[in-house]
C-alpha cells in the first residue's frame, strides 16, 4: 500500500505540489489526470525520488516503509518502478547487461544471490514472450535508435523482469499510435498480479479503455482537486477541466 | 548526486601502490657520459652499444623538451634522478643468489606469478623492476620453434647481429627529445623474434614495475616479426605510490615483414598521483612500427588509465605494398591527470589502409587529448584511413581536446574522421538509479559500454583484467 499524506514539494524554489494526500491500496490502479504544469510528473518524480525536487513538507510509504528516507535505488528495489515518459537512451550499454544488473541489484538487496546466467536468460525469454517485444530490441544498447513505441514496449519489458509492486506510467500514451498504445497497454495488463497497484498519468481516455482504473484523481495547481470512478475521465474527456476549475471557484 | 559520487571517486587508492623492500643497488643521480658508460658497462655491452648510447646522450644534450603538447609538465631534474637501480643485486657478504623470494612475491601480488606451473596458461612473461629483467618464462619452451624471447639485455650480448640490425633502425635517437635519452640510458624491457612463417604458440607479455625511489625507468623494447610470422604481446605497468613524479621513458620498436602480423596490446596502469594531483609517473614514451613486408599487419590497442602524465603516440609506418595498421585505445583521465596520445599513421605503399578508434574518458579535473596524424606519401595509391575520436566526460571541470592533423599527398587516397563528445548525463544515471543500479554501478555500466569496442580487441586474459581496470579507475569499490 502506497500513502502519501499532505506531500509538499518543490522544484527550484518553486512549489509545485502543495498537499497531495493519497492512499493506493495493493491491487489498485488510480489515474491522475490534470492540465499541463499541475504536478502530474513532479509527483511520479517526487515518489521516485528525483534529485532535482526537494520535500519540504509531509511523507510517502510503501507498505509501511518511509520511502521519503531512502534513495532511488534503494526504493527501485523495495519495488517501485517508473515507466519513463521519455526513457533515455544509453549507447554502449546492452540491455542484457543492464537488465541483469538492475535484477542482481535488487536481488542482492532483497539478500538473494545474483541469478546464474542461464536462470537470467530463461527470465529474459519468458519475459519477452509476456510482452512481446523483440528479440532484435533485446540485444540492442538501451534504447538506443528505437522507435517512441518500442521505447514504451521497453519501459513495460523492464517492469515485468524486475517484478515491482507498485507502478508508475508517465504518461506512457504519449507519442503512441492507437496500435501501439494497445500493445503496450495489454502488456501492461499481462504483467501485473492481483498485488499490483499503479498510478497511471495521462491526458486522454483512450489509455484507460485498455488499463481500466478503479479511481480517478484530478490533480490542478498541486493538489487532488476531484476524485470519482472511470465515469470521471470519460467526463473529462468529453469537457475538459474547465467545468471542475469552475466548481472550485464557485 | 554525481557530485557525490566525484567526491567519493577522488577518495579511491590506488591498488598496486605498495612498495617492496629489497635491497637495491642504485648508481649515483644524475646524467654525464660517465654514467652511460657504467650503465654499459654494468649490463656488459659490447662498444656497439655503448658507441649508440653515447650518440645518443651527446645528441640529447644538444635538445630542448618539446612543449607541443596539450600537458602541464613539471620541470623535470635531469640531474636529480638515478638512472640504474638494479633489485636483483647482491650486496657485497653475499654470494651469488637466487632471485630474492620478495620479488617474486612482488609479481605474485601484482597476478603475475613467475612460476611457470602457476602462471597463467599460454602467456609467458618477461618482468621487468626497475632498470632490471627479473625472470622471462617459458623461453626454453618458446626456443624450441626458434622463437627468441629474452630481455633486450640479454639479447644485446646473446644475439647482436640481430639487435644491432634493428634497434634503432624504427625509432632513430635523434628521433625526438624523450627517444634521445632513453637511447642514450634505456636499462630493461623485452626482445622478440618469430621467425619465418612462425606462429608464436602463446601470448608474450611484459610486466614493467617501478620500484625503487628517485630513479627513472627506462624500458627498450624490440620486436622483429619475420615474413609470416604472428605473434601477440602485451605489456602492463604498474609503480608505487610516491609523492614525487617518477619518470618512465620508453621506446619500442616493431618490425613486420611480409604478411607477417603483430599485435601489440598495453594496459598501462602507472600510479596516476593522488586526487590533489601530487606525485605520479611521468610516462613519456615512443613507440612504433615499420611494416615493412607486403601485407604486414601491426595493431596496438592500449588502455590507458594510470600516469600523472602521458605522452604517447603509437604509430605506423606502412611502407609494405597492401598492409594494414590499427590503433585501438582508450583513455581515462581522472583527478588532475594529463594525457596526450595518440597515433601517427604514415602511409607510404600502395592500397595501405589504417584505422584509428580512440576513446578518451575525462574525470576530475583531468585534462585528456587524442592528437593524431594521418599521412600519405606521394605513391600511396589507394591508400584508405578511417579515424573515429570519441570523449566521454564526468563531471564538469575536466576537459577532452582533439587535434587531428592530415596531410595527404595523393589525390587516390580515402580518410573519413569522425569525432563525437559527449557527457554522462543526469538522466542517464537517474534512468538507471530508478532500475535499481547504484550509480557507481550505473557508471560503471556506461563507461564499460563506451570503451567495448576497444577492450574486445585486447587478448580474453586481459579484456576482463582491463574492464575491472577501468571500473576500478572511475568507480569506487569494484575491484
Amino acid at each position: 500500500m502506497l500513502e502519501i499524506k499532505n506531500l509538499h514539494a518543490t522544484v527550484g524554489g518553486k512549489e509545485i505540489l502543495r498537499g497531495i494526500n493519497l492512499t493506493i491500496r495493493d491491487g489498485e490502479i488510480h489515474a491522475v489526470m490534470g492540465t499541463n504544469g499541475a504536478g502530474k510528473s513532479t509527483l511520479c518524480n517526487v515518489i521516485v525520488g528525483h534529485p532535482a525536487y526537494t520535500v519540504t513538507e509531509g511523507s510517502i510509504t510503501l507498505d509501511g516503509q518511509d520511502l521519503l528516507a531512502m534513495s532511488i535505488e534503494e526504493r527501485a528495489h523495495a519495488g517501485v518502478f517508473m515507466s519513463f515518459q521519455h526513457p533515455i537512451e544509453i549507447p554502449g550499454v546492452s540491455m542484457v547487461n543492464f537488465m541483469r544488473t538492475a535484477v542482481n541489484a535488487r536481488r542482492q538487496a532483497l539478500g538473494l544471490e545474483p541469478l546464474k546466467s542461464t536462470d537470467f536468460l530463461k527470465l529474459m525469454r519468458e519475459k519477452r514472450a509476456l510482452v512481446d517485444i523483440d528479440n532484435r530490441l533485446v540485444n540492442r544498447s538501451v534504447n538506443e535508435g528505437f522507435s517512441g513505441g518500442e521505447k514504451k514496449r521497453n519501459e513495460i519489458f523492464q517492469m515485468a523482469m524486475l517484478d515491482p509492486s507498485f507502478c508508475i506510467l508517465d504518461e506512457t500514451d504519449s507519442g503512441l499510435d492507437v496500435d501501439a498504445l494497445r500493445v503496450v497497454a495489454e502488456g501492461f495488463n499481462k504483467i501485473r498480479t492481483e498485488q499490483t497497484s499503479a498510478i497511471v498519468i495521462t491526458h486522454y481516455q483512450r489509455l484507460l479503455d485498455y488499463i481500466k482504473p478503479d479511481v480517478v484523481h484530478v490533480l490542478l495547481n498541486g493538489q487532488l482537486v476531484k476524485t470519482g470512478g472511470p465515469e470521471l475521465a470519460q467526463q473529462i474527456e468529453k469537457q475538459g477541466f474547465d467545468w471542475i476549475k469552475e466548481e472550485l471557484n464557485a | 548526486m554525481a557530485n557525490e559520487y566525484v567526491k567519493k571517486v577522488a577518495e579511491e587508492k590506488y591498488k598496486y601502490g605498495f612498495t617492496t623492500n629489497v635491497y637495491t643497488e642504485i648508481i649515483d643521480k644524475g646524467l654525464n657520459e660517465d654514467i652511460v658508460r657504467l650503465i654499459s658497462q654494468k649490463k656488459g655491452e659490447p662498444e656497439w652499444m655503448l658507441d649508440f648510447r653515447l650518440k645518443a646522450y651527446r645528441f640529447w644534450q644538444e635538445q630542448k623538451q618539446p612543449t607541443w603538447a596539450h600537458l602541464r609538465m613539471p620541470e623535470i631534474d635531469y640531474q636529480a634522478i638515478s638512472y640504474y637501480a638494479d633489485p636483483t643485486a647482491k650486496k657485497a657478504d653475499e654470494g651469488k643468489k637466487e632471485i630474492d623470494p620478495e620479488l617474486m612475491k612482488t609479481f605474485d601480488k601484482l597476478g603475475i606469478p613467475l612460476e611457470e606451473r602457476m602462471a597463467l596458461s599460454g602467456v609467458a612473461v618477461d618482468a621487468v623492476m626497475d632498470s632490471v629483467s627479473i625472470k622471462t618464462t617459458f623461453k626454453e619452451r618458446l626456443s624450441e620453434k626458434g622463437i627468441i624471447f629474452c630481455s633486450i639485455s640479454e639479447a644485446i650480448n646473446q644475439y647482436p647481429e640481430l639487435v644491432r640490425q634493428y634497434l634503432g633502425s624504427v625509432v632513430p635517437y635523434r628521433d625526438n627529445y624523450f627517444a634521445a635519452l632513453n637511447s642514450a640510458v634505456f636499462s630493461d624491457g623485452s626482445f622478440v623474434y618469430i621467425p619465418k612463417n612462425t606462429r608464436c604458440p602463446m601470448e608474450l607479455s611484459t610486466y614493467f614495475r617501478i620500484n625503487a625511489r628517485n630513479t627513472g625507468q627506462f624500458e627498450r623494447t624490440l620486436i622483429v616479426c619475420e615474413a609470416g610470422g604472428y605473434v601477440s604481446y602485451l605489456e602492463g605497468c604498474t609503480a608505487p605510490m610516491r609523492d614525487e613524479n617518477q619518470l618512465h621513458a620508453a621506446i619500442v620498436e616493431i618490425v613486420v615483414m611480409d604478411d607477417a602480423e603483430v599485435k601489440y596490446s598495453t594496459v598501462q596502469n602507472w600510479y596516476p598521483g593522488d586526487s590533489e594531483g601530487r606525485g605520479g609517473v611521468l610516462n613519456l614514451v615512443t613507440k612504433r612500427g615499420h611494416l615493412r613486408g607486403a601485407n604486414s599487419k601491426l595493431s596496438w590497442t592500449q588502455v590507458e588509465t594510470g600516469s600523472a602524465i602521458t605522452w604517447k603516440y603509437p604509430s605506423c609506418i606502412l611502407s609494405g605494398d597492401g598492409s594494414q595498421a590499427e590503433f585501438y585505445s582508450v583513455a581515462v583521465t581522472n583527478h588532475h591527470q594529463q594525457a596526450d596520445t595518440g597515433t601517427k599513421m604514415i602511409h607510404l605503399g600502395r592500397n595501405t589502409r589504417s584505422t584509428i578508434i580512440s576513446k578518451g574518458i575525462s574525470a576530475g579535473q583531468s585534462e585528456n587529448s587524442y592528437r593524431g596524424l594521418v599521412r600519405v606519401g606521394k605513391d600511396a595509391d589507394g591508400a584508405r584511413n578511417y579515424s573515429s575520436c570519441d570523449s566521454l566526460l564526468l563531471g564538469n571541470r575536466c576537459g577532452a581536446h582533439t587535434f587531428p592533423y592530415q596531410d595527404v599527398q595523393n589525390a587516390t587516397a580515402i580518410i573519413e574522421h569522425e569525432a563525437t563528445t559527449s557527457k554522462i548525463s543526469e538522466d542517464q544515471l537517474l534512468y538507471c538509479n530508478q532500475r535499481g543500479i547504484s550509480t557507481e554501478e550505473a557508471v560503471g555500466l556506461i563507461v564499460n559500454g563506451y570503451a567495448k569496442d576497444v577492450i574486445n580487441k585486447l587478448p580474453m586474459e586481459f579484456a576482463v583484467e582491463a574492464t575491472k581496470l577501468l571500473s576500478v579507475s572511475l568507480e569506487g569499490s569494484v575491484g
